[in-house]
């Protein structure tokens, strides 16, 4: 694992490995949107009002599956000082919250006709909210010191601390009754849903997991490249001072 | 031990020491967290006058339109118990018999008297050839069995 933790190799395999995420990206998008809109059959209950599901799950699980990744990334930066775990966590963080503002307002939009409500503070819709803002909190509080390494650790912090609310919204709601149905995917006793509906989701699933893989590979390097940006306006300016001379313009 | 193992047992520490007091917590607040009472839960659960959630199944064949055409009246049960309950406005679409409901009022003289109706829908998805077929083979699950089951485990 440590191997990876070399900013050096991760620019080299990220270049290689960009390319076909971002195509993966594309393909399973246009297939997984033929499949949820044109080829698969509306609900025996719901109606055409189903294929909602089809972007609202897989951003319910992307909201977890970042954040989970992203914790894990924080013990990385905690224990081991990896730089490219801290890096990885704080680009991951607005894909994250992107993911997790789509459920909560797909959500909302398929609540309005099948339930009667657009919201109610059940443990699963309010456990998920609260995950919004852990993602809000954390952008906020890493750019919220002058010293870019203490806000890493502390956005960390919060990050572990925050992991505690990821088995909440899973098991929310076998563990207390709630408005929102049981799983009906990942569940005991296999998936609850028909073949049919099954494959558009989980490409849809497949087409979020390549998108965050190539956006969070492309923020990264973006990181990677600003951090030597900062290195080298730091070298220079010290090199000027050093002369004696006062120069802004070198900086341009 | 090195520093690296210090920081690594300190997190687990941390981690652990976080979850417990978590799951304390929920389990202290357990009953605040419920979104709803079933109407077996209502039996030993001393609810007064005041406003709460009940939820359950639509009771086949009990729903009835009143004359005046916006108060309907229908029973909710949990298989084990039933609630009578009137309830004045529309319903939601996914509002019928043998589906769930999560209705917010009081209880007036034995009857639940509901300010708001939600539908609740159950975890299976299929397409309407699928339930019928299912429904003629006889095997199709009624959502009322689910129901059976949650009762068991509360």
């Amino acid at each position: 694992m440590h191997r990876f933790a070399n900013p050096a190799r991760f620019l080299r395999l990220s270049a290689l490995l960009l390319p076909w995420c971002a195509g993966a990206t594309v393909i399973l998008t246009i297939l997984g949107l033929w499949f949820s809109l044109f080829s698969s059959p509306p609900d025996y209950q719901q109606g055409e009002t189903v294929r909602i599901m089809y972007i609202h799950v897989p951003a319910a699980w992307m909201s977890l599956f970042v954040y989970t990744n992203m914790a894990i990334a924080a013990a990385c930066g905690l224990v081991w000082k990896h730089p490219l775990a801290d890096l990885f966590a704080k680009a991951a963080a607005p894909i994250g919250a992107g993911f997790t503002f789509v459920c909560l307002v797909t959500g909302s939009l398929w609540g309005a006709p099948m339930w009667g409500t657009w919201w109610v503070w059940d443990a699963r819709l309010t456990s998920v909210l609260i995950l919004f803002f852990l993602y809000l909190g954390y952008m906020a509080l890493v750019n919220a010191f002058d010293d870019p390494q203490r806000g890493m650790k502390a956005g960390n912090v919060l990050l572990l601390v925050g992991i505690v609310n990821v088995p909440i919204i899973k098991f929310s709601v076998d563990w207390w009754n709630t408005l929102h149905q049981p799983a009906s995917v990942v569940r005991m006793g296999g998936p609850s849903i028909d073949p049919s509906m099954l494959t558009p989701l989980l490409v849809m699933a497949g087409a979020f997991t390549a998108y965050f893989l190539s956006v969070v590979m492309l923020r990264v390097r973006t990181e990677i490249a600003q951090r030597k940006i900062q290195t080298l306006r730091l070298s220079v300016a010290s090199g000027v001072a050093g002369d004696g001379a006062v120069s802004d313009g070198m900086q341009g | 031990m090195t520093r690296k193992k210090r920081r690594l047992y300190m997190l687990g520490l941390a981690l652990l020491g976080l979850g417990s007091a978590t799951a304390l917590a929920l389990t202290a607040f357990q009953d605040n967290i419920v979104f709803f009472y079933s109407p077996s839960q209502l039996q030993t659960q001393q609810v007064g006058d005041r406003n709460f959630r009940l939820g359950g199944l639509v009771e086949e064949g009990s729903v009835k339109k009143q004359p005046d055409g916006v108060t309907t009246v229908f029973r909710v049960t949990d298989t084990a118990h039933t609630v009578d309950v009137r309830y004045r406005g529309q319903l939601p679409d996914l509002f019928r018999e043998g589906q769930g409901v999560v209705a917010e009022g009081r209880m007036t003289g034995g009857v639940f008297v509901a300010r708001e109706v939600l539908a609740k829908h159950d975890e299976n998805y299929m397409p309407p050839e699928v339930s019928e077929a299912l429904k003629q083979a006889g095997v199709y699950k009624n959502p009322a069995d689910s129901a059976t089951k949650t009762a068991k485990k509360e």
